[in-house]
């Protein structure tokens, strides 16, 4: 019952998509003008329809109702609650539902709370958002419809993947994805804006907001995903350049630099059509991401249910869509006038060169995760990995970062060297000591090396912006950007130290055998078997110690062996410290030899590599602040602006009335 | 009240084809991936690993007769061939003859079943002859991943410390073992 009335809505919802569409396009025309007033009401309700189709999955889910097929063949009825709750969107059509739910939510809400902009462009927005949810509505329905029954109804499901009855993973998916979709509010914006032929701050300023916050959920699932595979996957790495990670990537690459365009065009009306091809560009990236994860076309490690026949609807859909607005794109670029000028030495200077930086990064990663297919296409096999894309991308992070530290000490519009110099040179000493230092413990390759000074002078030059300022009386946004920036020097620092100066270590130990990884003393006390709710587990007891002189902890590595489906993972063991951590990994039972039997550990030492996703979270938070400020101005600006309307309202009414009185 | 600045200053002006290079570069990336898409192709990695040591892994046993495999059994002075196979997989067969007399010239083979079933394996085995010393279970294909392989089969030549020598993709043909003996040759020494 329950999935039939989301079947039912989620009809209900594409109709209205539909509806949404072919009004907000007939209202642009003179003789459909009255068709406007009903797009903003279809909106919303197809938000609600949406949001009602996907609660009813999470229902199916919920109670593990087994006639519906997605829940049997992704559910189990002895998985914990919230495991059977995240479950829904663990799968594919599951997360499409999700993707559309949050689209048409978004949507809804840019109808309800827009007021700035003008209404044609509005409409042209709602009904570009409308365009593409239509098609995933599509998608689902006619090629992945989640709610579908299975007759006869089995005993049991299949299950989930048990690397995902992780909460970090149950969490991470739906975190990028209203990253994604935060973009596509962006993009349909930026369709209205060349569809209207208004590209200017109004656009900037509506279109803000969803920029910084698709921005913050990709930094947050980023940072949440690269943690998860490095303490998860067991292999003692944060990052891979896995394609799936890639796809994750260029979304925000792209959005950093939209995020940037987006306020020079704010404030100074500058930068018009590159802010516009961004826009298109950033959610591009989203659909490229999700094209590539979905239809198996890379080699990943990352097992998504992949199917050739699903990567052929989406990649559909990216054609049109993307090409669609690349075209309209091209044909309209050239009448938006430009904006503002400036002088090269600006802040709009620096964004600009950084934001050609962050689009060379971005090049250079999309690249990387196509060339394989570049390869194939052509007869060849290759897989590229940190070779290519660690040098290639620090040629252009290098002098992205050396621009970061010093552009938002630059004033709009113009501005010279000579007046911020002597601000610089403390950073640029950071930046030599830091090299000196490197070079003089030795043993530290370019990379790292470059990373750890460039850290230490973008560190202490990313706080300057507060300098001479009252710190009560600093607008969010200026806070926002200082902890954003300082964030990336505190993730570069975790990144370079633990390049530079991580120890590995893979013995196979008796029982009471010590053994010792950089600074810490380890000692195999015991194996035990351990129990859970669906796995079984072999279970180490580690006694661990740092230093001559420490106090000795214990950290349980486990092995541990699901059922349902049948699989093994090993969940690792952590200990942080303030300077770094101790990871522990129980690998299988090594050869008895003498009797004893000998076992397999992995550990390593990682100083200061929590600073990375530290960092990511600095970053967000600063993201957050900004977000804060903006949305907080712009809603003083509506009261106040109300303040004044019903003032005048007073005023002509008071008027009126002495009027009236006299006699 | 704003000075004038220079004509030029800030003005990044794109030429008209410009414009039109985001939709041609799209245009591309869908050409490129439809052919990718639609083009039969086995979907295997060559290995970045060749002259790398082996990841570490512990594999459980795939029969219970027969010990599993880890890292350390292969890093034991002598090269080994490393197999990764799997009953359901139709190459295997074709190159089963091969490997049996690899085994039987005395090459040391050790197997990695993929997402195999006991009976499964022992049915192939029984078919098809059984070269291996040991058989490593990877359910998950986590450590076909690690060794950079995508694909069944694939057969690694690593040498007595451990480092992977030579990646053979796809099934081994007669002609091949030749060239496979000479590979386990160079690993020796």
């Amino acid at each position: 019952m329950i999935a039939e009335l989301g079947l039912a809505a989620l009809w209900l919802a594409a109709a209205l998509a539909g509806l949404q569409l072919v009004a907000g396009a007939l209202a642009l025309t003179p003789r459909g003008a009255t068709l406007a007033g009903i797009v903003r009401p279809v909106a919303a309700v197809q938000g609600a329809l949406a949001l009602i189709a996907f609660a009813c999955l999470v229902a199916v889910f919920a109670t593990t109702d087994l006639s519906v097929k997605l829940v049997a063949m992704n559910s189990h009825s002895l998985k914990p609650l919230i495991f059977k709750i995240a479950g829904t969107w663990g799968n594919h059509e599951g997360s499409m539902l999700l993707w559309v739910t949050v689209m048409g939510v978004a949507g809804g809400f840019v109808a309800l709370i827009e007021k700035r902009l003008p209404e044609p462009m509005l409409l042209a927005t709602l009904a570009g958002q409308a365009f593409v949810s239509l098609g995933f509505y599509a998608f689902l329905l006619i090629a992945s419809n989640p709610f579908e029954r299975l007759f006869p109804v089995p005993e049991e499901g299949n299950g989930l993947n048990p690397l995902l009855q992780d909460l970090g993973l149950a969490f991470h998916p739906p975190t990028l994805y209203l990253g994604y979709v935060g973009l596509s509010v962006a993009f349909s914006f930026a369709i209205g804006a060349l569809v209207t032929r208004q590209v200017g701050p109004a656009f900037a300023r509506a279109m803000r907001p969803w920029v910084l916050g698709a921005w913050i959920f990709l930094t947050v699932g980023i940072t949440a995903g690269s943690y998860w595979a490095y303490y998860e996957l067991g292999w003692g790495g944060w990052w891979f350049w896995d394609p799936v990670e890639n796809a994750s990537l260029m979304p925000w690459l792209a959005a950093t630099a939209l995020l940037h365009s987006v306020s020079v065009l704010a404030a100074r009306d500058a930068l018009r059509a590159w802010t516009v091809m961004l826009g298109v560009v950033a959610f591009s990236m989203s659909m490229i991401g999700t094209f590539l994860v979905r239809s198996g076309i890379l080699t990943s490690v990352h097992a998504f249910a992949v199917d050739p026949e699903r990567g052929s609807f989406i990649l559909a859909l990216l054609a049109i869509n993307i090409g669609g607005a690349l075209t309209l794109f091209a044909l309209r670029a050239g009448t938006v006038t430009e904006g503002e000028r400036f002088a090269p030495v600006s802040r709009e200077g620096a964004l600009v060169f950084n934001n050609v930086m962050l689009s060379a990064i971005l090049g250079i990663v999309l690249f990387g995760t196509l060339y394989p297919l570049v390869a194939e296409a052509m007869g060849a096999k290759v897989s590229v990995g940190p070779p290519y894309f660690n040098p290639m991308g620090a040629l252009f992070a290098v002098p992205m970062l050396v621009v970061l530290a010093v552009g938002p000490m630059l004033r709009w519009r113009r501005d010279s060297f000579g007046r911020i110099g002597k601000t610089l040179v403390i950073p640029a000493m950071l930046v030599a000591a830091g090299m000196i230092a490197m070079v003089a413990i030795g043993g530290v390759g370019v990379l790292p090396t470059l990373g750890f000074a460039l850290a230490l002078g973008l560190g202490w030059a990313s706080v300057l912006p507060l300098k001479d300022r009252n710190l009560r009386r600093t607008p969010l946004p200026i806070w926002g950007m200082v902890i954003a920036h300082f964030g990336i020097a505190v993730s570069l620092f975790g990144m370079s130290c633990e390049s530079a100066f991580s120890v590995e270590k893979l013995v196979a130990v008796k029982l009471g055998e010590v053994t010792a990884v950089g600074p810490w003393q380890v000692k195999l006390d015991a194996v035990e078997p351990m129990a859970g709710p669906n796995w079984t587990a072999l279970e180490a007891r580690l006694l661990v110690r740092y230093g001559d002189h420490g106090k000795v902890v214990q950290i349980d590595p486990q092995s541990r062996s699901f059922w349902a489906p049948p699989q093994q993972t090993s969940e690792s063991a952590l200990l942080t410290r303030w300077n770094g951590q101790l990871y522990a990994v129980l690998g299988g039972e090594a050869d008895a030899k003498n009797g004893a039997s000998r076992w397999q550990l992995r550990l390593w030492w990682k100083p200061f590599v929590t600073l990375i996703w530290l960092g990511g979270l600095l970053i967000a938070l600063g993201g957050v602040l900004a977000l804060v400020g903006r949305v907080a101005s712009d809603l003083r600006r509506i009261f106040a602006r109300d303040k004044i309307a019903y003032r005048r309202v007073r005023m002509a009414q008071l008027d009126s009335g002495q009027e009236g009185e006299r006699p | 009240m704003s000075d004038p600045l220079p004509s030029d200053a800030g003005r990044p002006k794109a030429p008209r084809w410009a414009i039109w290079l985001p939709l041609v570069l799209f245009v591309g990336f869908v050409a490129l991936v439809m052919i990718g898409l639609y083009r039969p192709a086995d979907r295997t990695v060559a290995s970045a690993l060749v002259g790398k040591p082996m990841p570490a892994f512990t594999l459980p046993a795939a029969l219970p007769d027969r010990p599993g495999l880890a890292g350390a059994n292969i890093a034991n002075g002598r090269p080994h061939l490393v197999n990764i196979f799997a009953s359901w997989c139709i190459p295997c067969r074709v190159e089963a003859p091969q490997l049996g007399a690899l085994a039987r010239a005395g090459v040391p083979i050790v197997g990695i079943s993929v997402r195999d079933s006991a009976e499964d394996l022992r049915g192939f085995l029984k078919e098809n002859g059984d070269p291996y010393q040991r058989i490593g279970a990877d359910d998950d294909g986590k450590v076909q991943l690690a060794l950079g392989s995508s694909g069944v089969p694939e057969t690694y030549v690593i040498d007595g410390k451990g480092v992977i020598r030579y990646q053979h993709i796809g099934e081994i043909r007669p002609e091949h073992v030749p060239m496979i003996l000479e590979k386990l040759k160079e690993a020796g020494r």
